[in-house]
């Protein structure tokens, strides 16, 4: 496809640990066009910033080794790059909101000393008033008032809401054209979230920039994304336009999840999922969500189900929909 | 009167380094047996200051607590036996509320030891009780909390709550560290118990979904006080305070069907004020796009709309 930006094709990260290795990753994968808003959602631990830390180049090694897969962002492999371009690519086409705005800011030092480097390394710029002037006006980009008094404050001085837009100014400091929100705002009030998205979809507007949107919530997904992945256990096992996965889940643990969340109609709440998820160390054969399955076959213990094309927006990997599909 | 609990006028202030924290101010509410009273409200609203007033954590600095009538305003320490007995918490952080050195049987043999519930012989005949009430096998009762998740321990930390036979439990954010598909199963356990026991539930949370499925009755906070007061079908279905209807209309939801539930979109600016440094006048006209010149000046009173339907705000002034 002319139009991908980033192609992630069957990506599997392991985690040294004692004992052995937590097999996290089995094989993820996505595709993000220019300008496209995407979704990755799933449940704790399900692997969604570790996707995404390999993608930035910022997994930690050890314990994290990358198995097997490819990433390539505008054509380029990503997973053989060295670390210059590394860098450049961080610098100038992928950033990323982290997940933990209060990790992603050091406390010892003011936002403006923060942000003005990040915008003197990446514009290569000495003269301070000019980067002092683009520091500003990334301030009033993301909505925060009064900027002059922002730049003086240290991190511990502002309140979430506002460290986490300090956070999306210092991701978006310098044209970008992919930026990764891991989980923006979940740690902040319904309110103060939704101005958090809406800041975002604007901002990504405007720069012609294409966003993956990570959250655990899928009505967070649902109003902010046109494409969605779901994640179980470090594999896609759905992949839809938004509207047609909320309209017609096919996976059984999709399906599962959508009814465990609280729904405002009151209608009460389903029963949950039964079981746990899998244990990293010694995960189930097949497909990894067999155990907890009501529909689970023999094939399912079996093979691993590739994610197959149910229709051109809709994407599945179930043996339900598609028995033949190798694994 | 079959009230369970009563507070009234509750007020309660930190002195602290940067100033005082009006945390919980005026504050009035009741619950009945069987009733699940849901607090929501954004963080730092107070929720948590008022579970831990009512627990007897924190003293009060005015108004009156009263226990099926009888005033309990006066410390944890200072509360009868056989009050604390009857009303118990469950905290938000599953982790740390259980003594990781102490195992699921100890955990459990130590609120019936301290107040005498049971004989030695029918200790261990109770906690395999208090594990199935909460869908637990018996064998995790040798087990120690790090080998379980978090929703087992949350279990456990129920089971724990339910050992002294209470009649109001305080859920403060039982599930707000868990996925969905884990809370299910914990709020599943929670309406049923509830049913079987007739227990009053003080339930709090800032999702307001959950709490539409679960809550009798519902108030909302804002900086230390109610803003809105209603049974739940009301207040979801006719908020009248422009706070609510903001928070309400700022949900995320899943389907087209509650899309159409919610109030029209109010698109939310500013910043929650500090409660050290409260606006003058109501404490939400900064926010409030119904502001006018009076909401600047005056705090507005609390005020029953129809019969069982507060609101504190100045659009439904007298
Ligand atoms: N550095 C690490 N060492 C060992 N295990 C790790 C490491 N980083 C992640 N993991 C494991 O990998 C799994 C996936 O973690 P990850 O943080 O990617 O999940 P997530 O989907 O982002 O979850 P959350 O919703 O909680 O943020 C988890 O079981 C986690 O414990
Ligand atoms: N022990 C304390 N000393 C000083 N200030 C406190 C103390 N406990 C709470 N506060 C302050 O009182 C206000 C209300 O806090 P509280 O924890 O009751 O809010 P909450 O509604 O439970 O919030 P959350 O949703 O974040 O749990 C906050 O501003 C908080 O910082
Ligand atoms: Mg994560
Ligand atoms: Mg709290």
């Amino acid at each position: 496809m002319q139009d991908v930006l980033l192609d992630v094709q069957n990506l599997v990260v392991h985690f040294r640990v004692y004992g052995g290795y937590l097999k996290v990753l089995d094989g993820v994968t996505l595709q993000v066009r220019r300008q496209e808003r995407v979704g990755l959602v799933g449940e704790t631990g399900c692997g969604k910033t570790t996707t995404m830390k390999t993608i930035m180049g910022i997994l930690p090694k050890p314990p994290g080794v990358v198995r097997g897969g490819r990433i390539l962002f505008k054509g380029r492999d990503v997973l053989s790059m060295r670390p210059q371009e590394l860098e450049h690519l961080r610098r100038s086409g992928i950033s990323m909101i982290f997940q933990d705005p209060t990790a992603a800011l050091n406390p010892v030092f003011t936002v403006g000393e923060q942000l003005e480097d990040a915008i003197r390394y990446a514009l290569g710029r000495r003269d301070h008033a000019s980067v002092r002037e683009v520091a500003l006006s990334a301030l009033q980009s993301v909505a925060l008032p009064d900027p002059p008094r922002i730049l003086e404050s240290y991190p511990v001085q502002l309140s979430g809401g506002m460290r986490q837009r300090v956070c999306i100014a210092l991701a978006l400091a310098y044209p970008k054209e992919l930026l990764i929100a891991d989980e923006p705002g979940t740690s902040l009030d319904v309110t103060i979230q939704d101005q958090i998205l809406r800041l975002i979809h604007r901002l990504a507007e405007e720069r012609k920039m294409a966003v993956i949107l990570i959250s655990h919530s899928l009505g967070v997904i649902r109003e902010w994304t046109e494409r969605v992945y779901v994640m179980y256990a470090g594999t896609i096992v759905e992949e839809a336009k938004t509207g047609e996965l909320f309209a017609r889940p096919l996976h059984p643990y999709t399906g599962a999840l959508m009814r465990c969340v609280p729904k405002l109609t009151g209608t009460g709440i389903a029963e949950g999922i039964p079981g746990r998820i899998p244990d990293y160390f010694d995960p189930p054969a097949g497909c990894r969500f067999h155990p907890r399955c009501p529909h689970c076959m023999d094939i399912c213990r079996q093979r691993k189900p590739q994610l197959f094309p149910v229709d051109e927006n809709h994407r599945v990997a179930c043996f339900l929909f598609g028995r033949n599909s190798r694994g | 009167m079959d009230e369970l609990l009563v507070v009234e006028g509750l007020r309660k202030f930190f002195a602290t380094s940067r100033g005082i924290v009006r945390a919980v101010q005026d504050v009035s509410f009741a619950i009945r047996p069987g009733e699940t009273f849901g607090l929501v409200g954004e963080s730092g609203s107070g929720k948590s200051t008022v579970a831990y007033t009512v627990m007897g954590m924190y003293r009060p600095s005015g108004g009156r607590i009263l226990f099926r009538g009888q005033d309990i305003t006066m410390p944890h320490a200072r509360r009868p036996l056989a009050l604390k007995k009857e009303l118990q918490i469950v905290f938000q952080d599953p982790g740390s509320s259980l003594n990781p050195r102490r195992s699921i049987r100890e955990i459990l043999e130590l609120p019936l030891r301290v107040h005498r519930l049971v004989d030695g012989r029918r200790l261990r005949e109770r906690v395999e009780e208090l594990l199935n009430i909460v869908e637990l096998p018996p064998d995790y009762a040798e087990k120690y909390p790090r080998a379980l998740g978090g929703g087992e321990k949350q279990m456990v930390a129920i089971a724990r709550a339910l050992a002294t036979e209470p009649s109001l439990l305080v859920l403060d954010e039982p599930t707000s560290a868990l996925d969905v598909s884990i809370q299910a199963k914990i709020i599943n356990t929670l309406v049923r118990i509830q049913k079987e026991r007739h227990l009053g539930y003080l339930f709090i949370t800032h999702d307001l979904s959950l709490m539409r499925n679960i809550a009798h009755r519902v108030a909302i906070m804002y900086l230390g006080r109610i803003m809105e007061l209603a049974p739940a079908q009301v207040f979801f279905e006719r908020p009248l305070h422009p706070y609510t209807q903001m928070l309400l209309s700022s949900i995320p939801v899943i389907s087209e069907e509650e899309e159409r539930l919610k109030p029209a979109k109010i698109v939310s600016t500013g910043e929650i004020p500090s409660p050290v440094n409260l606006p003058p006048g109501c404490v939400f006209h900064p926010r409030c796009r119904e502001a006018w010149e009076v909401c600047r000046r005056e705090e507005p009173g609390m005020r029953e709309v129809e019969v069982g339907h507060l609101v504190r705000c100045h659009l439904y002034g007298a």
